[in-house]
């Protein structure tokens, strides 16, 4: 059985393409938790963080973040030499900070997944999309989590 | 129910002519009954409108194995005697709680079940609550979805919804609220950021973003009950049942969505 | 019981890009939640699940306590030929399930 050959350090060894106009590195992005920081270093290293290619689509206000429906497509053509490898999602307030990440290929033909995820506050999701070309690509959005009245003690 | 007067101006070609039109508050332009699917984000709605995307419809496939699965000393299935539900039990769901002449009360869909588990399965009772029990109440409502709800048609639980009015209009527990205080008098409004829906279960059981889960009527009626600092009622109890009913007769009219999503 | 929901298309072009959806009944414990007398209720969550067709993974995701109970997962991948495609989700305390899905691809 074949599997999708895309690790990260695959990547990291690869070319740093440096489109400077969009280019956003770590340190000067928006302030965010330390933790959240280091699980995107963990998938990107040092690599640099461009804007533009990934569109992440969450609710901005969500009346239950036990469940929030979570969109993310990457602009690719999805061919043998042009493609998405990976995507991961973070957050900033859960306990944790990663989400989810998937493996895609070629052969995914659209860089396109959705789930639905938990929020434990008002807080930043990031996600991360790692190409064949081993550029880093990246979209925030901010979701607001309303607080529920009637909660049902856990038994 | 109040009707109202509404004013009609026409215009003709010899001049004007008021006329006065009467309309009963009944019909569909005035009724002010929400679902608190109306009320949901384009995101819990969708969920809900895809089967696919719908959790529920995990319960509701369990329910559909169940229905055909032989069970109990009897080894009979649900479907040996009620065939393809997708017929038989049409509009089935929308109707309960129904009066049991038998017992001379209100019974709910799932003591319904489980009385059918019992005699003619002669298989023990489901547990309230339990996953198999939600999954058959779950399938069988979905075969109401979209068809109006006609719980209380029949005149002789006329006095048991007139109970289950008294529960809900009663103020209890240590906060002092009665339900309507709530879902009536403040239906619409905010308790914390969360909306207080109308109080019309169309959808019963839900899949409840809260509890991610399926839970039944009563366990949402319980919950409230805990929220309010009074001692819930027992799922199956006569007050539950009156409750439900009260509940189900004042949604009459309204389309099921059985398996519904709510935040 | 609880067998997990597939939606696959059940024919495709080929060479055509198809929508996968898949639901999985499963708490998701996140581990992070104690009880009302205090003990910490232990994780018990999917962490992983891969999509197969015809003896090639396609999709692969790495969940967290983050993603939801009863996770709803939805993928692309191209029709290339026809055959089956096999989904296994995998877990805290051996938990395993899969499910499969076949494509009539013309």
């Amino acid at each position: 059985m074949r599997t999708i050959p895309a690790t990260r350090r695959d990547v990291l060894t690869g070319a740093t393409a440096l489109g400077a106009a969009t280019l956003l590195r770590l340190e000067t992005a928006q302030a965010t938790p330390a933790s959240l920081e280091a699980a995107i270093r963990d998938v990107v290293g040092e690599a640099p963080l461009k804007e533009g290619r990934v569109k992440l689509a969450i609710p901005p206000l969500v009346e239950n973040g036990n469940t929030v429906p979570l969109d993310v497509e990457v602009d690719s053509l999805m061919t043998a030499a042009d493609h998405v490898r990976t995507i991961h999602v973070f957050n900033e307030k859960n306990p944790q900070p990663n989400v989810i990440s998937v493996k895609l290929g070629p052969r995914a033909g659209r860089a396109r997944f959705t789930t639905r995820f938990r929020l434990a506050d008002t807080q930043t999701v990031v996600a991360v999309a790692e190409l064949s070309d081993g550029t880093f690509h990246t979209a925030r959005a901010n979701v607001i989590v309303t607080i529920a009245a009637c909660v049902e003690e856990l038994g | 129910m109040r009707s109202i007067d509404i004013v009609l101006r026409c215009v003709s070609t010899s001049g004007f002519v008021l006329m006065l039109v009467l309309l009963d508050s009944l019909s569909a332009t005035t009724d002010t009954r929400r679902s608190t699917y109306d009320d949901m984000s384009r995101d819990i709605r969708a969920m809900q409108d895809d089967d696919m995307a719908n959790p529920a419809s995990l319960w509701v496939n369990d329910g559909a194995a169940l229905w055909s699965q032989p069970a109990g000393a009897a080894q009979m299935s649900c479907a040996d005697c009620h065939g393809d539900a997708a017929t038989s039990m049409k509009g089935v769901a929308a109707r309960y709680p129904v009066f049991d002449a038998a017992r001379g009360k209100p019974v709910g869909l799932e003591a319904r079940i489980n009385h059918c588990r019992k005699t003619r399965q002669q298989a023990p009772a489901f547990a309230p609550e339990s996953r198999d029990l939600l999954a058959l109440t779950a399938f069988v409502g979905r075969q109401s979805r979209g068809l109006p709800i006609t719980t209380g048609d029949d005149p002789r639980l006329a006095p048991f919804v007139e109970a289950g009015r008294m529960i809900f209009e009663r103020r209890q527990g240590q906060l002092n609220l009665s339900c309507a205080i709530c879902h009536d008098h403040n239906a619409g409004k905010r308790l914390a950021s969360a909306l207080i829906p109308q109080a019309h279960p169309t959808g019963y059981p839900i899949y409840r973003l809260e509890w991610q889960s399926l839970g039944s009527l009563a366990r949402r009626l319980r919950n409230c009950m805990a929220g309010m600092r009074a001692a819930p009622y027992a799922t199956g109890s006569d007050e539950i049942v009156a409750l439900e009913l009260f509940l189900m007769a004042r949604a009459r009219g309204m389309a099921t969505e059985t398996p519904a999503v709510r935040p | 019981m609880a067998r997990p929901i597939i939606n696959v298309p059940a024919k495709a072009r080929r060479g055509q890009v198809i929508e996968i959806k898949t639901l999985v009944s499963h708490v998701m414990e996140t581990g992070y939640r104690h009880t009302e007398t205090g003990e910490r209720v232990p994780r018990d969550i999917i962490t992983e699940f891969v999509c197969v067709y015809n003896d090639e993974e396609i999709f692969r995701a790495t969940l967290s306590p983050a993603v939801a109970a009863n996770p709803f997962i939805t993928f692309h991948t191209l029709a290339t030929e026809s055959g089956k495609l096999t989904f296994r989700w995998t877990g805290d305390n051996g938990f395993s399930e899969t499910g499969t899905a076949t494509i009539e691809v013309e």
